[in-house]
């Protein structure tokens, strides 16, 4: 058995889940900032969470297609991300930044905000306060971000494999793999790639979550 | 020393807070009832919150004006802010609290030995006591160099035996901080000891301003008067005649007031043959209420029929001379005697 679509499954969501760690602690503490506009721009932000996966993924061969700038720059340096590893991460980057962002926004917003007003009137600045006070104390809910966003890529099917299509050893994810499988008829591989699907997200939850109570019990 | 200039509106649901006054070197205090917006008031100081108009200055630094719009920062304003609930960080251990703001391990181990906490230096606030934690508050506050302290109910979130030794380390702390302080309370002894100037707010308003003790003696509003703990308020006419208690005051000659207030410490009890005479009333007692070391007697004019609690005069005595006066009272032998050289006049 070929276990190549575990691997890229790995990686994709790995690297995807990383990216969006980032971007959507930067996007949940902006907006949480922000003065007005909060609801629109948050419904911008939200929106992959609602649009159906095929649509993403449209839009996504769209913006990074070999005739988009995108495209064209990528093409300077000799790449592409169109029908690559790296196009499937930002599918399922697109697809799963909600989930974090959504997560990781409720979590700050739940930090006292005597506490945070507290270190301003001491004289901290507001990047100190982000990084020292608020998102340890968020930390229970920022893992459980990571948790259900890593458990979203893990699953992603539909704008990945518009994005980067169905080439085995390249692209092909394990979901993905089960749908080939069942396409030609082979029940069998098909059947194993659910097993290890459902065992191995169980195990990666079940990891993560035990983290989150560890982390979650030492603040407290 | 620095003075501390507030003159600001802002639009609080229903009310509008409108705040005026100047601290120098002094301890102000702001003494309301819970809503007043004496909170608030502190919150715009600190540039936590931002009034709709006005200024705020502190020495030269101007920290909010309005009409030229600024509006520093809080993180600028270098304003010491005690909060209520404390608002330490919670992630961190009292010695972490104070050396995030300090800087300075140093400073930050002298700080823990002056306010005590040196044995809970690596115990989180979850782990401390409510006075352990308010002290290490402090000392974060103090670690932060503040030009101007503001204290928010300090004592709210403590037991009575901890707020006592809080407040005096509170007053050693005042004493040697050189600046303006500013203390928000709606409890009159705690102000009463704690501040040389009272402001009071009522509905938002700030409508009295006064040193300490002539604030005390000679309050002018029903607000003050209630706020410095006198029971005995009635409405009063321009004959003298006290419509709340049924009974008639000499009130001095060109007397406004409408209101006035009694401290009823200063009755007196007189003979049966005073009966009648201006300022005596045959006094009925209504209520003895006991409390812990005096009991509270509450007395009706005979005659006077209402039952608004307002028509009760509300006298605390020595527990022995209790019976006494029940008794007296039941053979309807109790004259009172109100001292019309100690009436509050109160003017709304």
């Amino acid at each position: 058995m070929d276990l190549s679509p575990l691997w890229i499954t790995l990686k994709v969501s790995f690297a995807a889940t990383v990216f969006v760690f980032i971007t959507g602690i930067a996007a949940a503490w902006g907006v949480n900032n922000l003065k007005r506009g909060k609801a629109v721009i948050d419904a911008v932000l939200s929106l992959p969470l609602v649009l159906p996966p095929t649509v993403v993924g449209f839009i996504l061969l769209i913006a990074l297609g070999s005739n988009s700038p995108i495209g064209k720059l990528c093409e300077t340096f000799g790449t592409r991300l169109v029908f690559t590893w790296q196009g499937a991460a930002i599918a399922s980057a697109f697809v799963s930044f909600p989930v974090m962002y959504r997560g990781i926004r409720g979590a700050l917003e739940q930090v006292d905000i005597n506490m945070i007003q507290a270190g301003r009137t001491l004289g901290m600045k507001e990047f100190t306060i982000l990084r020292k006070v608020m998102l340890p104390v968020a930390a229970p809910g920022i893992i459980a971000s990571v948790v259900l966003s890593f458990a979203r890529c893990l699953g992603e099917f539909g704008a990945t494999l518009m994005v980067a299509g169905n080439l085995p050893g390249k692209t092909q994810t394990m979901s993905i793999a089960v749908y080939t499988a069942m396409q030609s008829s082979n029940r069998e591989l098909a059947f194993k790639w659910v097993l290890i699907i459902v065992f191995y997200s169980l195990f990666i939850l079940v990891v993560m979550n035990s983290l989150a109570s560890i982390k979650g019990g030492r603040t407290k | 020393m620095n003075t501390l200039k507030v003159d600001i509106t802002k639009k609080l649901g229903k009310i509008t807070l409108r705040s005026r006054f100047e601290v120098s070197g002094d301890r102000f205090a702001l003494l309301g009832s819970s809503g007043s917006g004496k909170t608030m008031t502190l919150k715009c100081i600190a540039g936590i919150e931002k009034p709709d108009s006005g200024l705020i200055a502190l020495g030269d630094k101007v920290l909010f004006d309005s009409s030229r719009k600024i509006n520093l920062p809080a993180r600028k304003r270098n304003v010491g802010y005690l909060f209520q609930d404390y608002a330490l960080f919670p992630n961190m251990t009292a010695f972490d609290n104070i050396n995030i703001i300090s800087g300075d391990r140093l400073k930050t181990m002298e700080l823990l030995e002056r306010f005590n906490i040196a044995d809970v230096a690596d115990h989180k606030p979850s782990q401390m006591s409510g006075g352990q934690c308010q002290r290490t508050a402090l000392a974060r506050m103090i670690a932060s160099d503040p030009e101007i302290i503001l204290l928010d109910e300090p004592f709210s979130a403590l037991d009575n035996y901890m707020s006592t030794i809080i407040e005096r380390e509170i007053m050693d702390l005042l004493e040697t901080f050189d600046g303006p302080s500013v203390l928000v309370s709606h409890d009159r002894n705690e102000v009463y000891r704690m501040c040389d100037t009272i402001g009071v707010m009522d509905m938002g308003e700030l409508t009295e301003v006064k040193p300490r003790d002539e604030f005390f003696d000679d309050p002018t509003s029903v607000v003050a008067a209630r706020l410095t703990g006198c029971k005995n308020i009635s409405a009063v006419d321009d004959s003298g005649f006290a419509s709340d208690w049924g009974i008639r005051v000499t009130l001095p000659a060109g007397s406004t007031c409408r209101y006035i207030g009694y401290r009823a410490h200063y009755l007196e009890r007189v003979g049966k043959e005073m009966n009648g005479e201006a300022n005596v009333f045959d006094a009925k007692v209504e209520r003895v209420i006991e409390d812990t070391f005096e009991t509270a007697v509450c007395f009706r004019q005979r005659d006077n029929d209402s039952s608004s609690p307002d028509s009760l005069l509300t006298w605390m005595i020595r527990k022995e001379d209790v019976d006494e006066m029940v008794k007296a009272s039941s053979s309807g032998n109790l004259f009172l005697k109100i001292d019309p050289g100690h009436l509050m006049l109160l003017e709304r």
